[in-house]
């Protein structure tokens, strides 16, 4: 089969991969370009394990063709640390347990990330309502969401 | 309570998680986060049919497409002779293993599978199992589990006479089991009874819906050497299953494993594996393998579905004086349902005279079921613990009192045999009274509802190597894949006994050839037992410690002592010694007799059991029969908190969990048999948007048989839910549910007088 030549930009860098025409997103971050942080659970846009952004907008990234990101920005779990330096979310899941096995924390992550970005002031019910498209079998989601709410509150603060 | 953690440095401190950092920034890997160089991509054929006689498998056409490497079915395997093992949570019979990875003369269930392939790209091997050619000869079949009983039911296993009958049956059916527990005579019991309530029940299988799909990578060497990369409850567990099946010994398989996207139980089992290790000895070449999450559903997991008829009187005083249970659980295709633990835990919090229950263990045209969380118990619970709400409310007695006055505490003979040792169930029903949410008031079309649960936990083998390096950190090394922060809790407790910072204590999961044998992480026993091990390998590296400074100080091993961290003069007599840290101690020990560490193997006895006790208020759409969770606090004695934030999760999730299986989840078969919501669009488990903060209160009644006082956590949690979930939705509405999922037309029925 053909393959398309992509030029994106993820986590800021540039990239160029080449992918067939029905591989997913989520197939050439994990397979083609080794970001194996976006985790596929489903397959179907049903649990948020692959959350990325493009440009800015949440999105699932199994739900996303590889030949689709020709030009647009797209943010993975692999660039929300600066560095050695932790994201305050990513600081404040280790602090308050908020993760028990981690399969769904990246996506978690990724999608608190794009919550705080759109609303630095969310509550509680916009919170779990703009993170119910990521499953956690796991926690129950209280430490999740009280996670999320802590870091927009001390990044307010901030 | 929490303030007995203060006798400790680390015990009951929310440190941060050891493997955390790779964890939130996504560079841990975890199943089919692993590649090899000229891997292969390996994938399943399955069955579309419930049940069906296989007349042939023709794989010419697959083999003869170019990139296919190869393909194997039953036939690549060895026959295996009915026995039971116990390397898994329950035990397993090998005959039936064996056939559920790969179907041998029948298939028995939708998503069954049947034949694997071998190729070099995923799209090749979509190809090839579209090429392979299985014809069928379709047999009538049977999901339910009270039609799998009636005599002129289809049946899945001609050789199947029900165990635990006498005589044994000549007849096949498909019962493969029959238990029984008595104690006294419930007959007494009833006819001392001032209100007998007499209810059926029905639950729907649920998965363990980890989020994490199976997944493994393989390599067969030349040499003979295979190593296996999987994401799973047991390594150990995962070699010992590979070699039965394959017929190979356990030395030429070696295990590792990735970090494991959940499990619940539901990752007890092989099913990828050995398929995948015989692939890679056909081809030569590493094979990596994923289940897709269709396959997740159709072809593992889930646990049972049951029927069950709770028969339970009571004084009006209410003092309950028999208690009766007949549970039928649906096993799936091999028997093998958790029917026993079922029957065990059903009245396990009360102390009763008079108790019988039997269960029946019944095979089903669905996958075999797999562990899940207190396997078993969370089933009889639901149906004992809505029939104890439903004689409480009858008598006009408080539901948390009228437990109180039948609880089961330290003495209480059960009604499978053993008398409990220490136990804190009086504790957890003291706290869930105190607590403000029993008396909150309660608004318009909303109601309170709670019940307990109880679990057995359990210890078993386990092992730990402990290593001081010679700049005096650690490594404690143990075989149990961390599920939810227990490499933390092996921290903390080294930390403890080292009398170091736990920064300095460094614990891995290692790999099958690097450790000693751990039983697989289930039945909540890793920070048990696997923790005992930990303490009793860092108590024989304190004592040769110990033993170092008394080299250096030129004195007797006995004359020294360990504290926080320091060798000591046990007295002022020994001599005056400065202290020696143990970083002191590490950088001398070439001089005194080499490296430092020790390793303890162990089979932990007096794992102590859990109970809980939940408190659930809810809210009726009576226009849809939707629910809304309002507020839920779950008490729960655990005997010690080692990590209190990782033992709240798991108090949450298995709460969160139960949630789920009272009110949305179930698997939905059409009228051929096939599963019609194998996906989480369709399977919903709860999201974030479902559920309210979940409130817990850790009760601490520590277990005497471990150093710390650690009971098992991750399992009762599960336990009272669904009839927490009930007894609030009678509270609100006066409709008794008696099915599950109490899903909205199920409730809006009930509530329009058509339930």
């Amino acid at each position: 089969m053909t393959k398309y030549h992509v030029n994106t930009s993820i986590n800021g860098e540039p990239t160029e991969f080449l992918c067939e025409p029905q591989e997913t997103l989520l197939d050439v971050l994990r397979d083609t370009l080794g970001l194996t942080g976006s985790k596929e659970g489903c397959a179907s846009g049903d649990c948020g394990a692959c959350s990325v952004i493009i440009d800015g907008r949440l999105v699932c990234s199994c739900l996303v063709l590889g030949v689709e990101a020709e030009g647009h920005e797209i943010g993975t779990i692999e660039g929300l640390a600066q560095g050695a330096h932790l994201h305050p979310l990513q600081q404040k899941f280790l602090e308050e347990a908020a993760l028990q096995c981690g399969i769904c924390t990246p996506g978690f992550l990724v999608a608190a990330k794009a919550l705080l970005d759109a609303n630095p002031n969310p509550t509680e019910t916009e919170t779990r309502y703009w993170l119910a498209g990521n499953l956690c079998r796991c926690t129950g989601y209280d430490k999740i969401i009280r996670a999320v709410m802590d870091v927009a509150a001390e990044m307010r603060g901030a | 309570m929490a303030s007995e953690a203060k006798e400790f440095k680390w015990v009951g401190k929310r440190t941060i998680r050891p493997d955390g950092i790779g964890k939130v920034t996504g560079r841990d890997r975890f199943g089919a986060d692993f590649a090899l160089p000229g891997m292969l991509v390996g994938k399943v054929v399955r069955s579309p049919h419930a049940h069906a006689r296989i007349k042939s498998i023709n794989v010419d056409k697959a083999l003869a497409l170019p990139g296919v490497k190869a393909v194997v079915t039953a036939a690549d395997f060895p026959v295996l002779p009915s026995e039971a093992q116990f390397v898994g949570e329950g035990p397993v019979n090998m005959w039936d293993l064996s056939r559920n990875c790969l179907a041998r003369d029948k298939v028995l269930y939708d998503g069954h599978a049947v034949a694997a392939v071998a190729a070099v790209s995923s799209d090749l091997a979509d190809q090839a199992v579209a090429l392979i050619e299985v014809s069928y000869e379709v047999l009538p079949h049977v999901i339910d589990v009270d039609e799998a009983m009636r005599p002129d039911a289809p049946i899945l296993h001609e050789d199947m006479f029900t165990d635990g009958v006498n005589p044994k049956p000549t007849k096949p059916s498909n019962v493969a089991k029959r238990v029984e527990f008595i104690k006294g005579k419930v007959e007494d019991g009833f006819e001392k009874a001032d209100v007998i309530v007499e209810r059926s029940f029905t639950t729907k299988p649920v998965h363990q819906g980890y989020i994490e799909p199976h997944a493994c990578v393989v390599n067969c060497g030349e040499d003979g050497q295979a190593t296996v990369w999987s994401s799973s409850q047991g390594q150990f567990m995962v070699r010992a299953y590979c070699a039965k099946i394959l017929g190979w010994d356990i030395s030429e398989i070696r295990v590792t494993p990735s970090e494991i996207g959940g499990g619940f139980g539901g990752k007890t089992l092989v099913y990828l594996e050995p398929v995948a290790l015989a692939l890679s000895k056909k081809s030569g070449r590493p094979v990596k393998m994923v289940m897709t999450r269709a396959e997740v559903f159709r072809g593992s997991g889930p646990t049972s579905g049951a029927s069950m008829t709770i028969k339970i009187g009571a004084t009006k005083d209410g003092r309950i004086t028999a208690g009766q249970a007949l549970l039928k659980y649906q096993a799936g295709a091999f028997g093998g349902s958790p029917i026993g633990p079922g029957c065990m835990c059903s009245f396990a919090p009360y102390d009763l005279e008079n108790v019988e229950v039997i269960g029946y263990d019944v095979v089903v045209n669905r996958p075999r079921v797999a562990a899940y969380r207190a396997p078993g118990a969370p089933i009889a619970h639901f149906g004992v613990e809505s029939v104890v709400d439903e004689i409480a409310k009858k008598l006009n007695i408080d539901p948390i009192e009228i437990r109180e006055r039948n609880a089961a505490r330290e003495g209480t003979q059960t009604h499978f045999g053993p008398r409990f040792p220490i136990i804190g169930f009086v504790e957890t029903l003291k706290a869930a009274k105190r607590h403000p949410h029993w008396k909150a008031p309660l608004g318009e079309n909303q109601g309170r509802g709670f019940a307990t649960g109880f679990w057995f936990n359990i210890g078993g083998e386990s092992s730990a190597t402990v290593n001081i390096n010679e700049d005096g950190t650690a490594v404690v090394a143990t075989g149990n894949p961390d599920i939810g922060g227990s490499r933390a809790s092996m921290a903390i407790m080294a930390a403890e006994v080292l009398g170091i910072d736990v920064d300095r204590v460094r614990p891995i999961v290692a790999d099958t050839s690097s450790v000693g044998y751990c039983f697989l992480t289930g039945g909540s026993r890793v920070t048990f037992a696997t923790g005992m091990a930990v303490v009793e390998a860092g108590r024989k590296t304190v004592k040769e410690l110990c033993n170092r400074a008394a080299k250096i100080w030129e004195v007797e091993p006995d004359q020294v002592v360990w504290e926080d961290g320091f060798a000591r003069p046990a007295s002022s007599n020994v001599g005056d010694f400065e202290p020696l840290s143990l970083a002191a101690i590490a950088a001398k020990s070439a001089r005194t007799g080499g490296p430092i560490g020790a390793s303890t193997s162990l089979n932990a006895q007096g794992a102590g059991a859990g109970f809980a006790a939940h408190i659930c208020d809810l809210e009726v759409d009576k226009e849809t029969g939707k629910v809304t969770v309002l507020r839920y606090t779950a008490v729960q004695d655990v005997g010690r908190a080692i990590h209190p934030g990782y033992v709240e999760g798991q108090i949450q999730g298995g709460a969160a969990q139960g949630i789920g299986w009272a009110l949305n989840e179930e698997y939905i078969y059409d009228d051929k048999g096939r599963l019609q919501n194998p996906g989480f669009l369709d399977y919903r488990v709860p999201v974030a948007s479902d559920l309210p903060m979940i409130d817990t209160v850790i009760v601490e009644v520590p277990n005497p048989r471990h150093p710390y006082g650690v009971r098992g956590v991750g399992e009762v949690p599960i336990c009272p839910p669904m009839a927490a979930v009930a007894n609030a939705i009678e509270n609100a509405t006066g409709c008794r549910m008696t099915a599950l999922p109490m899903s909205p037309p199920v409730l809006l029925a009930a509530i329009d007088g058509e339930g």
